[in-house]
């Protein structure tokens, strides 16, 4: 018994009389096979979004349905893998087929064929549930996979095995509660649209560090926490998702890439392999899991692949890691809803995107979170979302980036602007914001220094009198302000220029720890503090602005990450200028 | 034999619905004999059980629905392909258009391609030297880069691209290299200077031209782009030749898309272009690159006119949000008399930076081009602060500045239109143009390269030059 096609248009076709047809399962269309999902049922007739290109498919040919939701493979062999949309796996699609990407092939995600050593973490006879540690594999040199006994199960382990194996092969059997024994392979499945589940979600309250100056400083997201980047092209966008990619302090990285372009992968896979990681000392590449659906790959894989993303992503934080998922770009994620929706002929909401929008980004974002994860040994994993959207020209109006921003906590707002001035991050001070300052209030003050927030919130101000001056300097001049005000100025000069600009590209720059974070904007300030003082002793404005420690205060960024010396003798020294101007 | 079917419903705009069919299949090629016995070919938009919902591609004039014959051809629309085909010009669906004999092809190809896999992605990072400062020392073109000109009506893109055409190359290299231009709705006058201009530089032997004029139908726009990347696609990766592609006006091929989507009466997007329009034009964007292990590589540069100079607009918008940068052209350099009149501020080149510094160009090119861009910058907003205060009230340093951003267009962007400027001559020449800041002002380039590089004496630009 099969289905019949009655009409393709684009990537959505219709088919008359698929035996069992459910929602959202998996059915395989036409003589080629292609991948598609169902995502509406009227009547007898079901409407197919397709994650191929559909060209060369007619009415009367069979469709399939595999009775599974659209589900992902989660096993050891995940990490350095880049696969599409759908998680076939890209580099085995190379070897097969070539350069270029084939329609109706059926790759496993996960290599069958590779061996696993696998270490036990329980005995036979002792009683499990699900969520508990069965054993581990060294999936790469700092990741250990856990091997998780899937949702669901519980009962005594009847038979657990160590050594080296495949991910079909069984490595322990359950005997449940009701007398029926369970085979457990390293391979489960777990359909992408559903969250995996977890024990209990707690509020976020640790950073998730960057190294980036602007984020962590100003506007810090936390541990299990969600961001949105909107910004019209040109502003860097990208490049910060990789920056963050690159540096995070998370145990796994997922990137996205979902619509955006060919060669911005072909970057990441160049970068990420030799790239170290800082916390490790090991390729980037080895906790990173890549995700390219190009905008060039049929558009409704595009919908898949923010999905297939976040439940890699969620399996890695069931195991107890600090997981980090970044998304360029959900606007075309967006696109492709918009896209089926309107070949669905649904009527259209806000700029003909559908009308429950809001909700699929809000359901997305809430897979976010610091949880307790399922099993006896009540770990916790964060999942923090990332998400860059791509609002038309720039406007933040735009449906996507509202639905965005009322679900997200931190918002970083680039603009192009900025950019033009290769001030970069191209992220707005002034516009931006993070809800996660008072969580993380208490860890900062302690990882980091007691201060640290007043001095995040002294530059912020110096940065916001600083646009109200510019206002002034506009009209009448800078020679119209009193001196304190343009020391003001320079100040806030300074800290976009000293502090906030970061060049990504600068082996040093690239990254700043917390504490070069911390001293760099401790001499910035304190510096401000002299010059007011010396000021109002009495000295003439001219010579202030010129202060040769300026140059040095301008060279900070390049001082080396383990150089906390030569920082903390410049603090020394500015802390002192007033007694050198003395003598 | 195909079957003829007879049994034309509807004719709407470019759009036909045959009735009564069998076996038809979606972005299936098909023919349309008319009343008169002409031939027109079309594609299959969508079929419902046996009914098919045809766009032809050549207009629907002469079409009527009791004897028109129609015929499914059971394949996608295909290009055939030979190296024969350099030096000839076609049309927009790939038909001889010159008086030369037919192509005999080698190979025949669908004219949709296939997307790169991205795992087959070789990351582009070959510089290629264009001979224009602006873009060599600020806006840096890399070999399978998609870069596309935004220009507006009046402004002379063409002749930038013609000039690019002309002076194109990669340095210290010898190697097979050919130029695709694909004119979309341009006029006779347009298509003949790009055609006079080939046989001046770059001899029209390397060159294969595909033409839909302006008073070609609009709609046969759809097809040739995508004919002429897969001819591309056939020199750089079955050849080894290093193509670049000039895609002229793509404007035209969006408003193309405009008129199809609604003609079949879909929801309009913004401005009345569809809501697949990113994706649309990212299949023919993204046939760009380079792949691992293979010779070849294929450089776009698109060129669309932005509508009122809006760059929000979709057409500039969605390219911006694919390709990698874009160079953008001026009015008001352009009024000033300044050539190329190209924006330095707004333009990007997403992928320079691995094309340039050193063993590529040189080691200072990176640190060079951010003072430059930032020193310009400033002045460009003094200038717009002098405007509102007068010039008086500027303190001595934005003066400075002032001076510096009008030299730096003079001097710098300015330049010949058959002047090829070698990449040494652009890094010197912004050397130069440093000396006019105070040193202390340097802030973005390591001292090293100040000791290195910049001249020792002030740069006093001749006037009247």
């Amino acid at each position: 018994m099969k289905g019949k096609i009655v009409r393709v248009a684009g990537p959505l076709v219709i088919a008359r009389g698929i035996p069992g047809a459910k929602m959202y399962d998996v059915v395989r269309v036409g003589n080629a096979g292609l991948v598609g999902e169902i995502i509406e049922l009227k009547g007898d007739e079901a409407s197919i979004q397709v994650y191929e290109n559909t060209s060369g498919i007619g009415p009367g040919e069979p469709v399939i349905t595999t009775g599974a939701p659209l589900s992902v493979e989660l096993g050891p062999g995940l990490l350095t893998s880049i696969f599409d949309g759908i998680q076939r796996p890209l580099d085995v699609m190379r070897e097969k087929v070539g350069d270029f990407i084939t329609r109706g092939l059926d790759i496993p995600p996960l290599s069958r064929e590779k061996k696993w050593d696998f270490e036990p973490a329980v005995k036979e006879g002792e009683e499990i549930g699900e969520g508990d540690i069965l054993g581990e594999v060294q999936e790469t040199k700092y990741i250990r996979h856990r091997i998780l006994v899937p949702p669901g199960i519980k009962g005594k382990v009847r038979k657990i095995r160590g050594g080296s194996f495949t991910i079909e092969e069984e490595i322990a059997v359950i005997k449940t509660d009701d007398g029926k024994e369970t085979s457990l392979t390293m391979l489960q499945k777990w359909p992408v649209r559903r969250p995996r589940p977890f024990k209990k979600k707690l509020p976020p309250e640790k950073i998730l560090i960057t190294g980036q100056r602007v984020i962590d400083a100003f506007f810090p997201l936390a541990k299990g926490g969600t961001a949105c980047v909107p910004g019209p092209f040109g502003s860097g966008k990208t490049v910060l998702q990789h920056q963050l990619a690159k540096w995070s302090d998370a145990h796994i990285i997922i990137y996205i890439g979902c619509g955006e372009r060919g060669n911005e992968m072909a970057s990441v896979l160049l970068e990420f392999p030799e790239l170290e990681d800082p916390y490790t000392g090991e390729p980037l590449i080895n906790r990173t899991v890549l995700i390219a659906n190009t905008s060039n790959m049929p558009v409704a894989a595009r919908e898949a692949s923010i999905y297939t993303g976040v439940t890699i992503a969620e399996y890695f934080r069931d195991m107890g890691y600090n997981v980090a998922v970044m998304a360029d770009s959900t606007s075309r994620w967006a696109e492709a809803l918009r896209e089926i929706s309107g070949r669905l002929e649904e009527m259209p909401g806000e700029e003909g995107y559908p009308a429950y929008l809001p909700q699929r980004v809000a359901e997305f974002y809430e897979r976010a979170g610091r949880v307790i994860c399922i099993g006896k040994d009540g770990r916790e994993g964060t999942l923090s979302i990332i998400g860059a959207v791509s609002p038309p020209g720039g406007d933040l109006s735009d449906p996507v980036v509202q639905a965005t921003l009322k679900v997200v906590k931190v918002f970083w707002s680039l603009e192009d602007w900025l950019a033009y001035r290769r001030h970069f991050p191209a992220i707005n001070w002034l516009t931006s914001y993070s809800l996660y300052v008072e969580n993380l209030e208490s860890y900062l003050k302690k990882e980091i220094a007691e201060d640290w927030l007043n001095l995040r919130k002294e530059a912020l101000k110096i940065l916001e009198k600083e646009a109200d001056l510019q206002e002034i300097v506009r009209l009448v001049g800078v020679e119209s302000l009193s001196p304190k005000d343009r020391l003001l100025l320079e100040t806030a000069r300074s800290i976009r220029e000293d502090f906030l600009h970061q060049n990504a590209f600068d082996p040093v720059d690239t990254y700043s720890p917390l504490k070069k974070q911390y001293l760099m904007l401790k001499i910035v300030l304190e510096f401000h503090h002299q010059l007011i003082k010396l000021l109002e002793e009495g000295k003439d404005i001219q010579d202030l602005l010129s202060h040769p420690l300026r140059e040095e205060i301008a060279r900070m960024r390049y001082v080396k990450n383990e150089d906390e010396k030569t920082l903390s003798d410049l603090l020394e020294r500015v802390r002192k200028i007033g007694e050198v101007a003395h003598v | 034999m195909f079957k003829e079917y007879l049994t034309v419903r509807e004719i709407s705009g470019p759009l036909v619905l045959v009735e009564e069919v069998e076996g038809v299949k979606y972005d299936e090629l098909i023919e349309i004999t008319a009343p008169d016995g002409s031939l027109r070919r079309g594609r299959v938009l969508e079929v419902h059980e046996d009914k098919a919902l045809v766009q032809l591609f050549e207009g629907a004039t002469g079409i009527d629905i009791y004897r028109t014959r129609v015929r499914f051809l059971g394949r996608g629309i295909e290009i055939g392909l030979s190296l024969d085909m350099l030096g000839r010009v076609f049309d927009g669906m790939g038909r001889v258009r010159d008086d030369g004999p037919p192509i005999i092809p080698e190979i025949t190809l669908d004219i949709n391609g296939s997307p790169i896999n991205p795992y087959s992605r070789d990351y582009p990072s070959e510089f290629i030297q264009t001979g224009i400062s602006a873009i060599d020392g600020l806006n840096t073109l890399v070999r399978g880069q998609k870069l596309p000109i935004f220009s507006g009506s009046g402004l002379p893109h063409a002749r930038v691209a013609a000039q690019i055409v002309r002076q194109a190359k990669v340095l210290g290299k010898e190697e097979k290299f050919a130029v695709v231009f694909a004119g979309m709705g341009i006029t006779f006058e347009e298509a003949d200077f790009f055609l006079k201009s080939f046989e001046k530089g770059v001899a029209l032997s390397r060159t294969v031209v595909f033409l839909n004029l302006a008073d070609d139908p609009s709609i046969e726009r759809i097809a040739t782009p995508r004919v002429a990347l897969t001819c591309a696609e056939y020199l750089a990766f079955y050849k080894d030749m290093h193509v670049l592609v000039i895609l002229l006006d793509m404007t035209n091929y969006c408003e193309a898309l405009r008129e199809i989507s609604a003609a079949r009466k879909e929801v309009p997007g913004r401005r009345g272009y569809p809501g697949y329009m990113y994706t649309d034009l990212a299949s023919i964007y993204e046939r760009a690159g380079r792949i691992k292990g293979k010779k070849g590589s294929i450089t776009q540069m698109p060129i669309l006119t932005m509508p009122e100079d809006d760059k929000t607009h979709p057409i500039p918008d969605l390219t911006g949000y694919i390709t990698e940068g874009q160079i953008i052209l001026s009015r008001s350099l352009h009024r000033k008399g300044i050539y190329p009149p190209i924006d330095v501020l707004p333009s990007l080149s997403r992928l320079k930076d691995r094309g340039i510094g050193k063993g590529k160009t040189r080691e200072d090119h990176a640190d060079l081009f951010n003072q430059l861009f930032s020193a310009y910058a400033h002045g460009k907003e003094v200038q717009e602060l002098a405007v509102i205060l007068g010039e008086e009230s500027l303190s001595e340093l934005d003066r400075i500045y002032y001076k510096f951003a009008e030299i730096f267009e003079e001097v710098y962007v300015n330049q010949g239109e058959y002047e090829e400027r070698s990449i040494e001559e652009t890094l010197d020449l912004g050397w130069k143009l440093l000396t006019l800041l105070p040193q202390s002002e340097l802030k973005r380039v390591r001292p090293e390269f100040i000791e290195k590089y910049l001249p020792k004496e002030k740069f006093t630009p001749e006037r009247g030059g």
